[in-house]
């Protein structure tokens, strides 16, 4: 990369002594880039813009919002009736948590369905469950802040999950409130948290995004790039195909937030929030149900807690649970339909999670918290041990351009017919 | 973007003619740059006074218990707003002066609806500091009107600047007679 194929100047000057520009050129223009992404390769940077979109309008909310028990709650609704704007810059950041979520976690099927965390990735993919987790925290946190009902509730459902811890627990959750109750002070400093939390996960993001192009993205196939045959540059090719992904979403979100802005909330917390009663059926936001069932599902307070963080500590361990080399699924004809099972039983978990806790609903809430256990300690170790995979293509470029290597035909054509 | 016209392999050699492709670029970046204005627009003007806020935009002040000679002192759009019932006196002595004389000349008359009263926003033209003035006691400068204590500047008993740093008058906020002992701001 050298400097002078800057036209501008001033360009010139500045990238000759803060290779800025270089950097940028480098990680958003040449980066080569495997030539066979499909569209589930779009929901990374649609995260990205996501958190930004985040980012953006809550700095904005905060000007106008009060971090008090006494004032938080008409904090909110003055942003809805009286702040210009207030109402769709609200409804903006309170659907672009969900949406955010949605991406997220149709980036994750992704890498989970082509094998985009097996080496040399296991560290992108921890990065990205240290995203997932802060993204959680911080999801929680800014519910807290309307301080209605469900926010109230909420968070003292949440915080007293740590009570579970044997012998500290009580002084965890005492700690966590800064009182006996989650009061003024708990408001406070989820409040202050909540501010935090997005640039810790810009921070990370920038990391996870260093650790991907080290050795670039994975692909459909899941085979390594082998030349300047297998790849495109990132631009034009696929920040178009991104801005074509973020021109959609967009369109989406507005349709979102202009005509349905509280399908996804809860209508409880628009009552303020009041300590002396419970409403009669709280669940948290739809995109913490899978693992609010997973809580529910075991009739133990200890055991419940852990077996719903170990949900996500095992997405850390991942890697080396599956210890298949052929990353793609689409080799992987078994393993193609557990992960569609997994898939279905994940929707399962959360919709038992919006589900009372009650019959056929807590059986039904075992089974697939089991099953989701089951996956990942048993059939992925299991398939990856005895599976039969597929033979895979000798590049990227030989299934498309054909006869490009000197490689029998035979060898790329049979992983179609079957 | 040159990228791309290199690889144009459509297109002949030293074609000058601006090819669709170009067209469809600078309808792209247009679009978007009128997406980017209409989404800085809203973030932006939030940060203008709310309803709330402009709801409060109007006062009203019962001016009849101020006695000749007293001054008051209101809030008003958070700023505070000088009101003096002032002396036959002060009003001769604020027309009685030579218009030459003054930084921001303007007469008395401009300044005060009805001579009596005189209303003002109590807030220094020189960079915002509340002067001195309204209470007995309290220092009212060369001109006997209000001194700003922060850096200097006097005020006659027309508010207007006559001394110190401040480049104009006192402001006189926009106001009404709603009846002779009502007067409303705003």
């Amino acid at each position: 990369m050298s400097a002078n194929q800057f036209k501008s100047p001033v360009v010139r000057w500045i990238d000759h002594r803060l290779p800025v520009f270089s950097m940028l050129h480098h990680t958003a223009h040449d980066y080569p880039t495997p030539k066979n992404l499909n569209y589930m390769w779009n929901f990374g940077s649609l995260a990205g813009l996501s958190l930004a979109i985040m980012i953006v309008t809550g700095i904005v909310l905060a000007m106008s919002y009060t971090a008090h028990v006494d004032y938080a709650f008409s904090s909110v609704e003055r942003i809805m009736r009286d702040v210009n704007h207030g109402w769709m810059i609200r409804y903006i950041h309170m659907n672009t948590a969900s949406f955010f979520f949605i991406v997220v976690y149709l980036h994750m099927f992704r890498g989970l369905y082509y094998g985009s965390y097996k080496a040399p990735r296991e560290l992108l993919w921890i990065l990205g469950v240290v995203i997932f987790l802060l993204m959680m925290a911080t999801a929680f946190m800014g519910y807290v802040l309307p301080w209605g009902q469900m926010s109230f509730w909420g968070a003292t459902v949440i915080t007293n999950l740590f009570s579970a811890i044997p012998y500290v627990g009580e002084s965890i959750v005492t700690l966590l409130w800064g009182g006996f109750s989650v009061d003024n002070a708990t408001l406070n400093r989820f409040f202050s948290l909540h501010y935090l939390m997005p640039f810790i996960i810009a921070g990370v993001v920038v990391l996870h995004i260093v650790a991907l192009h080290r050795f670039g993205s994975n692909n459909p196939i899941g085979i390594d790039t082998r030349g300047p045959q297998d790849t495109i540059s990132f631009h034009p090719y696929y920040t178009i195909k991104d801005v074509f992904g973020i021109a959609v979403f967009l369109l989406l979100l507005a349709v979102v937030v202009f005509f349905f802005p509280n399908a996804m909330g809860h209508p409880d917390n628009y009552i303020p929030a009041n300590a002396m009663q419970t409403p009669a059926h709280i669940v948290p936001e739809w995109y913490f149900l899978p693992f609010y069932a997973i809580l529910r599902a075991v009739p133990d307070k200890l055991g419940g807690v852990l077996l719903m963080f170990g949900a996500i500590a095992v997405l850390f361990i991942l890697p080396w649970l599956d210890k298949s080399p052929v990353r793609s699924a689409r080799f992987r004809p078994l393993f193609r339909i557990f992960f569609w099972i997994f898939f279905v039983n994940a929707i399962a978990l959360g919709y038992l999670g919006g589900k009372p806790a009650e019959g056929i609903y807590v059986i039904l809430s075992r089974v697939a918290t089991a099953w989701y256990f089951i996956h990942f300690l048993i059939i992925l170790p299991i398939l990856s041990t005895f599976e039969t995979t597929k033979p895979l293509p000798k590049s990227i470029a030989e299934p498309v351009l054909g006869g490009f290597s000197s490689t029998p035909k035979q060898a790329y054509a049979a992983p179609r017919r079957s | 973007m040159a990228k791309l016209d290199t690889n144009e392999k459509s297109m002949p050699e030293g074609a000058e003619e601006p090819g669709r492709r170009d067209f469809m670029v600078v309808a792209t970046y247009a679009m978007m740059g009128l997406g980017a204005a209409s989404v800085a627009w809203p973030l932006i003007d939030q940060l203008n006074p709310a309803a709330d806020t402009l709801a409060l935009a109007n006062i009203e002040v019962d001016i009849s218990k101020i006695a000749v000679g007293q001054s008051i002192t209101v809030k008003w759009r958070g700023k505070p707003v000088f009101i003096r019932h002032r002396t036959t006196d002060e009003i001769a002595r604020a027309n009685a002066t030579d218009l030459m004389d003054l930084r921001d000349p303007q007469m008395d008359k401009a300044r005060a609806e009805k001579p009596e009263y005189l209303v003002l926003v109590g807030v220094c033209t020189h960079l915002g500091c509340v002067p001195l003035g309204q209470k007995t006691g309290e220092v009212k400068g060369d001109y006997d009107g209000w001194f700003c204590p922060c850096h200097g500047s006097h005020y006659d008993t027309s508010g207007r600047i006559r001394k110190g740093p401040a480049p104009t008058n006192l402001e006189v906020p926009p106001y009404d007679f709603l009846s002779d002992t009502v007067i409303r701001i705003g």
